[in-house]
């Protein structure tokens, strides 16, 4: 590229940086706002004076640390359970010779297209059948074992040589042995990418724990802030729904920059989210 | 996928049939089927059953209320779906949604394919940093982002305040028919364009230096190049980008759900809002169908798009 191109494009490039980042800078502006500041001077940029309280209100009074705690036992679940499920299956279809293996395979792959919307309804009847409506059980339990991370731990197991597994047998290891002692420690990239991947999904899941949470005991922080957004006596008190959003937001955030590379590779590996 | 099954599935058979014979293959089985199960339990209990029951009951009369005593529902054919298509309401959210699809695609791969290309252009400074910002959207929860947007968005909010400040008077956005379709489709390209952008930057690794020097020396511009080099070599990226942004807002419900509840005047109802409205009032036969003309609409655009890749290439 010519000398004079590349300043030019430096400038670009920081310009759509900055316009990517906009609503991020508008969301903590917010929230460090008071409610009778934003009231009367809803567009400003930057707060005048900093505050707090919008954070303090939302765990003292909108139940947010129920909300922040539900989050986390749901997340908890369903991490636990792509880590053991989801390999386990992977494990299997790249590296056992078992009858009905391609029949697994598309199985696996038929799940990863069906959409969502297709299926909430009859999930939810079947939730329902369960006895684990409103519960967070019944929030955690489909995300617990994804199509999406029994796919990538196959792939990835393909790429680990069958020698290793196949001394360990010779040494007269078990089967369930080989995968907890011998296969994941080494497929240790694989386990973090769907680790990621499974709690991104679940803590911003959206319209499942809406259908399946029916009381504010259950609700995740997604569901507890979209139902705080939606009564009535906060419809102008944007400081206080901000400050739920940055809550909602942090902890992502901060483990994407400190993850960067894995969700980069699970999202663009798998185009999915 | 299928090149990367093949030669696995020799190397994995034929390591065990050397070693056991065929009473080992019917344990191994056994193991393998043990290994499948919690994935496999998850798969039935809510994909597989959940599937084909979408399907049956969106050939019944099924409401809420019948939940406890599902037998006595009756069997009603393509009743749903005659209804559905009769419904106008349900033909705006389709043209609605196809709006959402025809701006929204091109606009999100657009963004994300001149942003892979500046990332790609042999700039070293900031390229990290660059690159990390213009994911982050992509990571973002849905129901934190749109509050941000209402706030910004509203009436007296930030973006008529930067407006006012160049000298125009700003609408207010959500609340005009006109002006909330293009305020919620700019939320999907904001949370998208990164998935773009990544997908394009891997496609564009992947094209040989040396294809662009040899281009050089026979004195291609770089605007030529970009034609008849890089956008060729980019069709296959280009055509998954277009089939996962396209599945991906054909079943557009978190933005429009979240910023207008598909209004004003349902001008931003998409299909799978719809689908939600009708589960919500109880309607769960019509809900089910509903939700399968998303399912077909969603195959038939990956079937026509993967159709399209290979008889290009």
């Amino acid at each position: 590229m010519n000398r004079a191109a590349r300043p030019a494009l430096y400038a670009a490039l920081v310009l759509c940086a900055l316009l990517t980042t906009l609503p991020f800078a508008w969301g903590v502006s917010g929230s460090l706002r008071s409610l009778d500041e934003i009231r009367s001077d809803p567009g400003a940029l930057l707060p005048h004076h900093l505050t707090f309280g919008n954070f303090t209100r939302l765990f003292e009074t909108q139940g947010f640390g129920r909300f922040l705690v539900n989050s986390v036992v749901v997340a908890m679940i369903v991490v636990a359970g792509n880590i053991l499920a989801a390999s386990a299956a992977g494990y299997a279809l790249a590296k056992l010779d078992f009858a009905g293996r391609r029949l697994a395979f598309g199985a696996v792959m038929a799940a990863m297209m069906v959409p969502f919307t297709a299926v909430f309804v009859t999930q939810f009847v079947i939730t329902v059948d369960l006895g684990l409506a409103d519960t967070l059980a019944g929030i955690a339990l489909p995300g617990a074992a994804l199509p999406l991370s029994v796919f990538i731990v196959r792939q990835y197991a393909l790429s680990i040589p069958d020698e290793l597994l196949e001394a360990a047998r010779i040494d007269g290891a078990g089967e369930f042995r080989i995968f907890f002692r011998i296969f994941l420690p080494l497929a240790g990239p694989a386990v973090a990418t769907i680790t990621i991947m499974s709690f991104l999904n679940s803590w911003n899941n959206f319209i499942w724990p809406l259908v399946v949470a029916q009381s504010m005991s259950t609700y995740t922080l997604p569901v507890g802030l979209a139902a705080t957004s939606q009564a009535a006596a906060h419809v102008t008190d944007y400081g206080l729904l901000l400050a739920g959003a940055i809550v909602v937001m942090l902890p992502v955030l901060v483990l994407f920059l400190l993850l960067q590379r894995y969700f980069v590779q699970g999202i663009a590996g798998t185009g999915l989210r | 996928m299928t090149t990367t099954l093949a030669p696995a599935t020799k190397r994995a058979t034929a390591v065990p049939r050397t070693a056991a014979p065929k009473a080992s293959r019917a344990r191994r089985t056994a193991v393998a089927w043990l290994f499948l199960a919690p994935f496999g339990l998850v798969f039935l209990v809510y994909t597989a059953i959940p599937t084909v029951a979408a399907l049956a009951l969106s050939l019944t009369d099924i409401r809420g209320a019948d939940l406890r005593t599902p037998f006595a529902v009756d069997f009603t054919g393509a009743d749903n779906y005659l209804r559905l298509f009769q419904d106008d309401t349900f033909v705006r959210d389709i043209l609605n949604t196809a709006l959402f699809v025809a701006v929204g695609v091109p606009l999100t791969m657009g963004v994300g394919f001149v942003l892979a290309l500046a990332l790609n252009s042999g700039i070293s400074r900031l390229r990290g940093v660059l690159r990390t910002v213009f994911f982050a959207p992509v990571v973002t929860n849905v129901v934190a982002v749109a509050l941000i947007w209402q706030y910004a968005f509203h009436a007296d909010g930030t973006v008529n305040k930067l407006l006012g400040a160049v000298g125009f008077a700003g609408p207010n956005w959500l609340d005009d028919p006109h002006l909330a379709m293009p305020v919620v489709i700019l939320l999907g390209v904001w949370r998208n364009f990164g998935i773009a952008m990544v997908l394009f930057l891997a496609g564009l690794q992947a094209v040989p230096r040396d294809v662009y020097e040899a281009a050089a020396l026979d004195g291609a511009s770089r605007w030529r190049q970009l034609r008849h080099i890089t956008l060729p070599l980019l069709l296959p990226t280009t055509l998954m980008v277009s089939v996962l942004l396209t599945v991906f807002y054909l079943q557009v419900f978190d933005e429009p759900y979240l910023l207008t509840g598909g209004g004003p005047l349902g001008s931003t109802e998409s299909v799978a809002l719809y689908t939600y409205r009708q589960f919500g009032a109880g309607e769960f036969g019509m809900s089910s169908a509903a939700s399968f003309v998303t399912l077909a609409l969603v195959t038939v655009v990956s079937v026509v798009q993967f159709r399209l890749l290979r008889s290009r290439t």
